[in-house]
């Protein structure tokens, strides 16, 4: 941009953060320099009007809050303000202790978007007076990454305007359409999911950020659904994602020395003639099985039948399934 | 943003910024605002003149400039900077409530009252619906972040999944962070002779050393912002052919390629270590064919057909 250009719009700005009736582009015309035209010349007039659009949504991609109105119920034209309370920030204090943790938020994220986002948002916050130490740490500081879908779930939801995403789930081949009323973006052991009501299944639904492919798209009006009073999102991950207690108990054998993981999950640990006897916890048979079978012949289960009888069978599956396979 | 709307929002924070600090220097500004001294200068010169022509000097931008330090005498109105826009309300949101949210950071009462001072700074904007929940084990990161902060070396006992085995080690602590979830420490491995991202939970067992922690100058932490484990040309190639109910390994672990093959999918996949392949492997049963390399194909037979042999003859 222009030196004059920056120059007009930054003038513009005091020039309607002055006025507290509605000044109609005419008006601004003849307060602020770089607007000078002969209104009575087509051309010149229609070059100023264009300049002054342009001019309008540069102020509003910044986020300057331009208001639109009439001086009076007689005036036919459009005049414009900033009314100064919509304009500031509020005040903001914050302790040092406090800032520094501001100022340490605003570099924990890795996407460039968001990124620039929080130091412009820091910037702001320094131009108001708080004081930020560029050098203050936490012992433990979290390493934060969105999916791409983020911005614009996040977006649909504060808007309460439902998206519509193609999902794919790796079992399944093609990605299938859905249709949802995004109630909130939830990050639960450090994956991204959206919970929301899906359309298509009538029903409370969460979906895997990273699992959406290409873009989300905003479906009808903002505002058209409400979501349920002090919905608990967490919850609905968590149920979904849930793991069961593991109060089963199996005994294996293990040759001395091997399968290490093994023994830190182990609950107790004997040794034997033949090896150390441990006692393994689990919830699912078939799941242990798969980690037991893992270590092949370092480990041999002993019982219960439901556990023996999978690791079997998964060893045997194995074997056929290798059978004939050129190597 | 565009770069020239960065001009527009940079001049409309810096009037109230100068504002706050009196007197303050020029070069110091620059620095703030990211910006040369020479273009900082030339923001100021263009500020100077900004305001209401023909309303007296009192509805122009006053400055003094005394040397190389700035004060502003009249704001012509811009006293505040803008209010927070939606997405800046959103990131630094977001981001505290990670940092609240993440345990052993000792300072989670600072971190709460500035989230809800920003919240009230953002009104409206605050209602972000975004939730964050990272459960760790706070206690052992308190631990691990104290034994981090105290500057000594630490021995520790280590479990390696890729190897399937437990060691000792001493490592010279550099930082503890939280990626994708999960709690590591980063340190200089004396054994490995390297940086390592040690996992908080598999670190079973550490004291503090009476020795400082020294990471050498080559000591560089890792670039984790795609992720802890970043496969490298280097290491070898594990070719497999996958079936329905194993597909979520794609989703898992970094692939290089995923190709249909009619029911099932021929997926390729770096591993740092052969043995970690075959122990994920083996429990894999019907659903997972390795094709490649050839020593793997091996071993997995070997290993099912050795374990198989443990149920048909007598206990060992």
């Amino acid at each position: 941009m222009s030196r004059t250009r920056t120059e007009r719009l930054v003038n513009l700005v005091i020039c309607l953060l002055s006025t507290r009736r509605f000044l109609t582009a005419a008006q601004i015309a003849a307060t602020v320099p770089g607007y000078e035209h002969d209104p009575e010349d087509p051309k010149d007039h229609e070059a100023f009007q264009r300049k002054f659009e342009r001019d309008k949504a540069e102020l509003r991609e910044l986020g300057v809050p331009l208001e639109t109105g009439t001086a009076s119920v007689f005036d036919q034209e459009p005049g414009y303000r900033i009314a100064h309370r919509e304009y500031a920030l509020p005040d903001i204090i914050l302790e040092p202790d406090e800032a520094a943790a501001v100022g340490i938020a605003a570099r924990l994220w890795q996407h460039a978007g968001l990124a620039a986002a929080a130091s412009s948002g820091l910037a702001k916050l320094r131009a108001a007076g708080v004081e930020v130490d560029p050098q203050a740490t936490l012992g433990v500081e979290p390493v934060v990454t969105v999916d791409p879908a983020f911005g614009p779930l996040t977006t649909a939801a504060r808007d309460r305007r439902a998206v519509t995403f193609s999902y794919r789930v790796p079992e399944v081949d093609d990605p299938m359409t859905r249709r949802l009323e995004p109630w909130g973006v939830v990050c639960w052991r450090g994956r991204w999911y959206v919970v929301g009501h899906d359309r298509d299944r009538d029903a409370t639904r969460c979906f895997r950020l990273s699992r959406i492919v290409g873009n989300v798209r905003a479906a009808g009006r903002p505002g058209a659904f409400t979501p349920p009073e002090n919905a608990d999102l967490i919850s609905h991950v968590v149920g979904w994602d849930s793991s069961v207690p593991h109060t089963g108990r199996a005994t294996v054998t293990v040759r001395p020395g091997r399968a290490a993981g093994l023994r830190r999950w182990a609950v107790e640990a004997l040794p034997g003639p033949d090896g150390d006897r441990l006692t393994v916890p689990y919830s699912d048979a078939e799941r242990l099985a798969s980690t037991l079978a893992g270590y092949g012949p370092d480990v041999r289960v002993d019982g219960p039948p439901e556990v023996r009888e999978a690791v079997i069978q998964q060893l045997k599956e194995v074997v056929a399934r290798h059978e004939g396979v050129p190597a | 943003m565009t770069p020239s709307v960065d001009r527009l929002g940079r001049l409309l924070n810096l009037v109230p910024y100068l504002l706050t600090r009196p007197g303050i220097l020029i070069s110091e500004v620059a620095a703030e605002f990211h910006v040369t001294e020479k273009q900082l200068n030339e923001d100021l010169e263009l500020l100077w003149v900004c305001g209401l022509p023909g309303y007296g000097p009192g509805d122009l931008i006053d400055m003094a400039i005394d040397g190389d330090r700035v004060t502003i005498s009249h704001d012509a109105g811009i006293d505040r900077p803008l209010r927070l826009t939606q997405d800046e309300a959103l990131a630094l949101v977001v981001a505290l409530r990670m940092l609240a949210e993440t345990p052993g950071t000792g300072t989670r009462d600072a971190i709460e009252r500035a989230l809800a001072k920003i919240e009230h700074a953002a009104g409206d904007l605050a209602g972000t619906p975004v939730e964050v929940r990272l459960p760790a084990n706070a206690e052992r990161l308190d631990r691990l972040r104290a034994a981090v902060e105290s500057g000594h070396a630490l021995a520790m006992t280590y479990y390696t999944a890729a190897r399937d085995e437990t060691t000792e080690r001493i490592v010279d602590p550099m930082r503890v962070l939280m990626v994708g979830g999960r709690a590591y420490l980063e340190a200089w491995c004396r054994r490995a002779e390297a940086t390592r991202l040690f996992r908080a939970d598999r670190i079973d067992a550490f004291t503090e050393l009476d020795e400082p922690s020294a990471p050498p100058r080559e000591a560089v932490p890792h670039d984790v912002s795609a992720g802890v484990f970043r496969p490298t040309a280097d290491l070898p190639l594990v070719t497999l052919r996958v079936g329905r109910h194993s597909r979520w390994i794609t989703e898992y672990y970094p692939v290089e390629e995923i190709r249909r093959d009619g029911h099932e999918w021929i997926v390729t996949m770096r591993v740092t270590d052969l043995g970690w392949a075959q122990r994920l492997l083996l429990g894999m049963g019907r659903d997972v064919t390795v094709l490649g390399p050839p020593e793997l194909l091996a071993r997995i037979r070997d290993q099912a057909t050795a374990a198989l042999d443990q149920y048909s003859a007598p206990a060992r």
